[in-house]
């Protein structure tokens, strides 16, 4: 059981006197329970957690002043490296915002493909996450179970987009290519596979004491703490805070789509674990809804916007492919970004990924601020570990699922 | 109640408020002295009850005039209705000094932290303004626009460990 | 000398041998950062197990491990904390820099990534790639087995093979006279 706060208060003799008996420990930037490189330094009372001050930027590259430099197609290479769990994800929400700010909207094809690799993202997002959840928590063979579906997502988009990893998936008002017959058949393949993977996972880790125990009741957070500090994605909803941007504010085509927003009300690690698992189910639903009712036509939006480059065959074989192909690439000729600003925000696996962008009435933006939901969640773990055992932080920093590529961009 | 509406039954108490829409999205604008008690009128009472992001943008370079160099940008949520709004406020130099919304939302606490990491904007309250993102020694405030994008020389500033040291 | 040999004994070379135990047993600590900790954890898993290479103990602690893998970008602030733990390990030790960003710095040409690692510790093998696939990074394992099997020694006397070649003498400051083509060593500065 944690110790309440007020009983931690009422240990301590004089408020700003150390305590002989309180000592501080540092956890990271490099130990083994913490998958990315975060550093916590902690004030210890024997083994409980009496307060905890969390030290990031270990990986902070400068995205944002890179936001500035480059162009509003170049920057999707940088988003990939954000969120790596899901960099599809990352493209949909850079392009979105992008594509709000000058006013385009792509075509529908492109729109279902794009839900298409979100949902696959989400999907290996909660993999890796509720994978490495079990990991430290001291159940290997279910990382194993959680990767393997991971490396044929790993396939798709491969199939997709070229690039297994970083895939670099979208652009301004388009798809960096079309689907092939065999990607659809392999995304068709996965919806078939996918549940038998889910009813593992369930067996496996649903009722296992071990887990159930170091899960329960660790790292509780309340609704209202939860809004207040800011908090979406799977970690508000495990928290009863019944909010999805897919939902609240649809973008894309996700009104197409018969869903559900998955919610608990515990706010505890094992909460967050059952909602990322169910979202799962919920993503696969809405990838075999899209696969099957995926539209004809073309992908990107027509040449004629002067936004996306034509087709290679009519830049080779007709002098107006070959003119609007050049006009695109010229600095001064392609497309102009109005001098305005916007916030979009859309549900990434983690939560609200938001872009704040500034244009500039060119090509590159002025200022391209992300609000990452790891960024906001890192800063609930002194809260949410306080009173707990050391051994509790690995379990609370799973299912957070911190990544710092995003945590400091 | 529509945002539009809402801004101009907040204008009686707010005279300097004034707003903007594009593409759907009202932005507020309002002075720096009445900024917190905005926030304050938005958060009670009309239900803003989610601080998604504070951020900053430097307008030294920008086409348009601005009438500061600093813009400050809060975009607040209401959970309940899901209207997004944000909140614009200018600041000049050298009075780089904005009330921390830390009372009113604890996620207030890192963003602020980032902010002045990032443009080295003071925020009057904070409970603990220190560097978040870049280690403590760091001289500079990267994001401005007259940093350069490779920095000067931070990165070619370590100690070279040769294998036979090692 | 005539020595009756039976059959099962093998005559070689204690480097050889030395090498041969080095190379099959190399314990990797991942000092993984960014994306290409992914494609690591990857590799470790279960399609492309890198215990079919001996390489599959990974050991979070320094102490215990003699092949550093850095896989993902290395900011200003961490660079302190790479070149500690790189002067943890105990010899022999290796050091594989897996991708763009850990060797050169990649598309981050920015103030706050070291523009490749190989500028502040040694590195024997790079990846290519952003992220390399996990192929990638077993060839490079691969190709640091056959590093060590041909160059390793029992002493460690290849990690100091550079320091033995002592650079060329400086020239005395006052020149030396008579040899036509040397100019003379500009003066010694004077202390303050």
């Amino acid at each position: 059981m944690p110790l309440e706060r007020s009983q931690l208060a009422e240990s301590s003799a004089e408020p700003g006197q150390p305590q002989p008996y309180l000592w501080r420990m540092n956890f990271g930037p490099q130990h083994p329970a913490m998958h990315t490189t975060l550093r916590l330094i902690l004030t210890l009372d024997g083994e409980r957690i009496v307060d905890a001050v969390p030290d990031i930027g270990y990986l902070h590259c400068g995205f944002e002043k890179l936001g500035e430099s480059l162009d509003y197609n170049q920057y999707v290479v940088v988003t990939d490296r954000m969120n790596y769990l899901s960099s599809p994800a990352n493209n949909v929400a850079w392009h979105e915002a992008v594509e709000r700010l000058l006013g385009i909207q792509p075509p529908r094809r492109c729109q279902y493909l794009r839900v298409i690799a979100a949902e696959l993202a989400r999907i290996s997002d909660h993999l890796l996450c509720i994978g490495a959840m079990g990991l430290d928590t001291g159940a290997y063979t279910h990382f194993m179970y959680a990767f393997n579906p991971r490396e044929r997502i790993y396939d798709i988009f491969e199939a997709l987009c070229g690039a297994r990893f970083t895939t670099s998936y979208t652009r301004v008002g388009g798809l960096c290519r079309d689907a092939s017959p065999k990607a659809i058949q392999m995304i068709r393949d996965f919806c078939r596979d996918f549940p038998k993977v889910l009813r593992d996972i369930h067996l496996l880790m649903d009722r296992n004491r071990i887990f159930v125990d170091r899960t329960k009741g660790i790292g509780v957070l309340s609704k209202e703490e939860a809004i207040n500090r800011g908090c979406s994605g799977p970690v508000a909803r495990a928290s009863g805070v019944t909010r999805d941007l897919r939902k609240d504010e649809p973008y894309l085509c996700y009104r197409d789509f018969d869903f559900q927003v998955c919610c608990a009300t515990e706010g505890d690690c094992f909460a967050r674990y059952r909602v990322r698992l169910a979202e799962m189910e919920e993503s696969l639903k809405i990838i075999q809804q899209a696969i099957e009712n995926l539209p004809s036509g073309p992908v990107n939006l027509d040449p004629g916007y002067r936004i996306v480059l034509p087709e290679k065959q009519a830049v080779y074989q007709t002098i107006e492919g070959l003119i609007t192909h050049f006009e695109i690439l010229m600095p001064n000729r392609g497309f102009r970004a109005p001098c305005e600003e916007i916030y979009v925000a859309t549900e990434a696996p983690n939560g609200e990924l938001g872009f704040y962008i500034v244009g500039q009435g060119n090509y590159v933006a002025y200022r391209a601020r992300c609000r990452p939901p790891s960024f906001i969640h890192y800063g609930l773990m002194p809260h949410l570990i306080r009173g707990h055992m050391i051994s509790d932080i690995v379990a609370v920093l799973g299912s957070l699922n911190i990544i710092a590529g995003e945590l400091d961009r | 109640m529509e945002l539009q509406g809402l801004i101009e039954s907040l204008q009686r108490d707010f005279p300097s408020l004034s707003w903007s829409e594009f593409r759907g999205q009202v932005r507020a604008w309002v002075s720096r002295d009445r900024l917190f008690p905005l926030l304050k009128t938005l958060k009670e009472q009309h239900g803003f009850d989610m601080l998604a992001d504070i951020t900053c943008v430097d307008y030294l370079y920008y086409q348009e005039k601005k009438p500061a160099r600093f813009g400050l940008v809060y975009v607040l949520t209401n959970t309940q209705t899901n209207q997004r709004l944000v909140v614009r406020t200018f600041l000049d130099e050298p009075d780089l000094v904005a009330p921390s919304a830390t009372p009113l939302w604890e996620a207030a606490n890192w963003l602020e932290r980032e902010v002045w990491d990032m443009f080295g904007i003071r925020f009057a309250g904070h409970p603990d303004l220190r560097r978040i993102l870049l280690p403590e020694d760091f001289a500079s405030h990267p994001l401005r626009k007259d940093y350069p994008l490779q920095g000067l020389g931070e990165r070619n500033n370590f100690p070279i460990i040769r294998r036979a040291e090692s | 000398m005539a020595l009756e040999m039976p059959d099962n004994v093998l005559i070689t070379k204690l480097d050889a041998i030395a090498n041969w135990c080095r190379k099959y047993s190399l314990w990797p600590m991942p000092f993984a950062t960014a994306c290409c900790g992914i494609e690591l954890m990857a590799t470790g898993a279960s399609r492309n197990d890198i215990a079919r290479f001996g390489a599959e103990v990974f050991r979070f602690s320094p102490r215990q491990a003699d092949l550093m893998i850095v896989a993902g970008r290395v900011p200003i602030k961490m660079m302190p904390v790479l070149q500690r733990i790189w002067l943890q390990m105990h010899e022999p030790k290796w050091c594989i820099s897996m991708g763009a960003c850990a060797s050169t710095g990649g598309v981050f040409d920015t103030y706050a990534v070291v523009q490749g690692i190989d500028r502040f510790i040694p590195v024997d093998i790079y990846v290519p790639g952003c992220p390399p696939r996990p192929e990638q990074l077993i060839q490079a394992i691969v190709d640091l087995q056959e590093k060590i099997q041909r160059e390793g020694t029992v002493m460690g006397r290849e990690f100091e093979a550079p320091e033995r070649q002592k650079p060329p003498l400086a020239l005395r400051p006052e020149g030396r006279a008579g040899l036509p083509g040397l100019i003379a060593a500009p003066p010694p500065e004077q202390q303050p």
